[in-house]
């Protein structure tokens, strides 16, 4: 919204296992409908903390993310929805 | 009369619903089905302090009032008083994991809002504890306005303090339901991060056991090792355990059907009650150790929190068939039998994802394949050896295994771009904390497990063997005429053989189809029994029945119908639960349709191709 800076943001499929971040913004209307209400009710929303923790052993996919106490598994194109900042 | 007061225990998945909903009622439940929808409706009863009985229903997990899934969309439903066959709760019990308020809460501020008479039991406290977490219970009921009690469902802890709340709720005049708009999805998320925040007295890093499991269970190298272990495990035990119970209903089936044979005179009804009910019940309830052994494997996995990392793990091979890694145990448990495999798919979210993998998990071989393989290929393949250690039966048997499994991945990629396209096929689910599973919530699991296949599928196995029996039986065969032949399965066969002739099959083959219907084994006794009745000495009858099969058939027609195996929906007991599964016909016989023009193709490019070649 109104931050006064914003470092560049990186979408969380680029953040590195490990890496704590801040939801910037999720671009909902990339997503289907149920798609976009999982990703809502696993608590995806702007300046929450996520950390990508795992990756899958074939091609780096899914991905293991923690989002505020919880962990969840999500696909590597969803997780191209969500921009973070790396700031805190 | 007025109906028990009926309360909902209602909750996100994996806070811990299930354990709470079996503490309070015990192994006393119900467990049916909504209507018009494959999702299971568990209820029991609960006897308050005062005598007066209540029910207890246990919706399936949510994360909010907007559905992403089907089971959700029923606890939406009966919430809101709209679910058919279901009055609305009077209740309600919200469960949350005490580790996870900030999410768990956000589906509590909705359920508060819909004003019903509501109680949030605080679930997990203890694991909350062991994670360094410090609650303050008091603040939460402050900020949420209604009671709050703290338990420990698998302990047993608060179950009396939260069963005197419900007391007292019910006991209290019924307020009437206020009508308010309901709150944006995301303002009540953000109104649980902040009642989550202000109830948290201390807390240290999050989850340190799971964290360190996992970094072991979901190592890129050494997380699918362990994966391949544990399922190499379920497998051994699956045919190892199994095999001395089989041989008890066995003899069990014997006994009984030695018995039957002595009190009921022969004729009709001793042979529909020796041949028909019990040959055909005994021929399916022999896969029931097999059955509960797998479930109990799957039941654990599920419980500790493994079954989704094992998802996680497998996701990306599923993807490239266009399925999800939920579709991976469903799947692999269809190796055992597609019956259990089927059921499994009910954790799978996405019904379109569901439905293409019920679809394809017949094309998994399961173990009644094996007496028909291992018959023809000791009858026609060489016992010769190929390579170092690789003999040629057994890389024959090792092709039908991969057939099957490359006819499941195209099967499945086919369907997800035709009749199942669309609807994401995404992987979204929560990694929950690991648990060490609780034997009667196990216990519990496996007898329902067990008294769904027994009596779902059950009685239409029952009528479809009485059916099979009838038709191999009418009209009764006159003196020195085979009984089969003269059957009206007989004559079905002259049918089945102008098709399939075609194909290589011949008119042993067309008379063993039909009877294998009722389990795919069949096929061998059917054709035992054909040749026992058609040998002409005794020495004949007495060769083994490879020996004999080797004469009549050509190695052309043998290939084709192993690869007719590999393919054909021969089991009545598959469709039966597909139909219970899907909920509808419509399923089941695009199944049999799709899996025998696949069976008749593939059989046939085998014997033709077999043919050419001169063999």
């Amino acid at each position: 919204m109104n931050a006064p800076f914003q470092p560049e943001s990186i979408s969380l499929d680029q953040l590195k296992v490990g890496t704590r971040a801040s939801i910037a913004s999720v671009d909902w209307a990339s997503l289907e409908e149920s798609e976009a209400a999982r990703l809502r009710h696993f608590g995806f929303d702007e300046g929450v903390s996520v950390e990508p923790l795992h990756l899958g052993p074939f091609g780096r996919d899914p991905l293991a993310i923690r989002v505020g106490r919880m962990t969840v598994a999500i696909r590597r194109s969803h997780a191209r929805a969500v921009r973070v900042n790396l700031s805190a | 009369m007025n109906p028990l007061p009926l309360v909902a225990v209602a909750g996100s998945p994996n806070a811990g619903k299930s354990a709470l909903f079996n503490a309070l009622t015990g192994a006393r439940q119900k467990v049916g089905n909504y209507p018009g929808v494959t999702v299971e409706r568990h209820s029991g009863r609960l006897t308050l302090a005062d005598g007066r009985p209540l029910e207890l229903v246990d919706l399936p997990g949510a994360y909010s009032l907007d559905p992403a899934s089907p089971d959700e969309a029923v606890t939406r439903d009966v919430l809101l008083g709209k679910q058919k066959g279901e009055r609305q709760p009077d209740a309600l019990v919200i469960v949350v994991d005490a580790s996870n308020l900030d999410n768990h809460l956000r589906f509590a501020l909705q359920l508060i809002e819909l004003g019903l008479p509501t109680i949030v039991a605080l679930n997990m406290i203890d694991l909350a504890r062991r994670d360094g977490l410090e609650l303050d219970a008091k603040r939460l009921e402050a900020e949420l306005g209604i009671p709050v009690i703290e338990t420990v469902a698998v302990r047993k802890r608060g179950i009396a303090e939260l069963r005197s709340a419900l007391d007292d709720m019910l006991s209290a005049p019924a307020r009437a339901l206020t009508e308010r708009a309901p709150s944006e999805l995301i303002q009540l998320q953000r109104r649980a991060r902040d009642i989550a925040k202000s109830a948290v007295v201390s807390e240290s890093p999050v989850r340190r056991w799971t964290h360190l499991l996992d970094g072991v269970l979901l190592h890129p190298v050494v997380g699918p090792v362990i994966l391949a272990a544990v399922l190499f495990i379920m497998f051994q035990a699956v045919f190892a355990w199994s095999e001395v119970p089989i041989g008890w209903i066995e003899s069990g089936m014997a006994l009984l059907a030695e018995g039957a044979t002595n009190v009921i005179p022969d004729g009709l009804l001793r042979s529909l009650v020796v041949d028909g009910v019990i040959g055909g019940v005994g021929a399916v309830v022999v896969f029931l150790p097999q059955i509960l052994i797998l479930f109990l494997f799957i039941l654990l996995l599920e419980a500790s929190g493994y079954m989704v990392r094992a998802a996680f793990l497998m996701d990306k091979l599923m993807h490239g068939a266009g399925l999800s890694g939920r579709a991976f145990i469903p799947l692999l448990s269809s190796f055992a039998c597609a019956v259990p495999g089927i059921m499994a798919t009910r954790t799978i979210d996405n019904p379109k994802d569901r439905l293409t993998t019920i679809l394809v998990a017949p094309l998994m071989t399961c173990s009644a394949r094996l007496p028909v393989y291992t018959l023809i290929i000791a009858a026609f393949i060489p016992d010769r050896s190929v390579g170092p250690g690789i003999g040629l039966q057994g890389l024959v048997m090792f092709g039908l295994y991969v057939t099957g499994v490359a006819g499941a991945l195209l099967a499945a990629l086919a369907l997800r771009r035709t009749i199942t396209r669309g609807g994401g096929g995404g992987f979204m689910m929560e990694l929950p904390k690991y648990q060490m599973p609780r034997a009667k919530d196990v216990v519990i699991g496996l007898y329902q497990r067990a008294m769904i296949f027994l009596k779902r599928a059950g009685t239409i196995i029952l009528g479809t063997t009485i059916l099979l029996w009838a038709l191999a039986s009418f009209p009764p065969a006159k003196p020195g005429e085979s009984q089969i032949e003269a059957s009206i399965a007989g004559k079905i066969a002259n049918g089945i053989e102008v098709v399939v002739r075609p194909i290589g099959f011949n008119r042993d083959i067309s008379l063993a189809l039909l009877p294998a219907m009722a389990a795919r084994e069949v096929a061998v006794s059917a054709i035992a029994t054909v040749y026992s009745i058609d040998a002409s000495d005794e020495e004949a009858a007495q060769a083994p029945l490879a020996e004999r099969l080797q004469g009549r058939w050509s190695l052309a027609t043998a290939l084709a119908f192993l690869v007719w195996f590999v393919f054909a929906p021969q089991c009545i007991s598959t469709i039966a639960v597909t139909r219970r599964e899907t909920n509808s016909w419509r399923w089941p016989l695009f199944m049999v349709g799709y899996l025998f023009a696949l069976a008749y193709i593939a059989a046939g490019a085998t014997y033709w191709t077999a043919v050419a070649l001169g063999l």
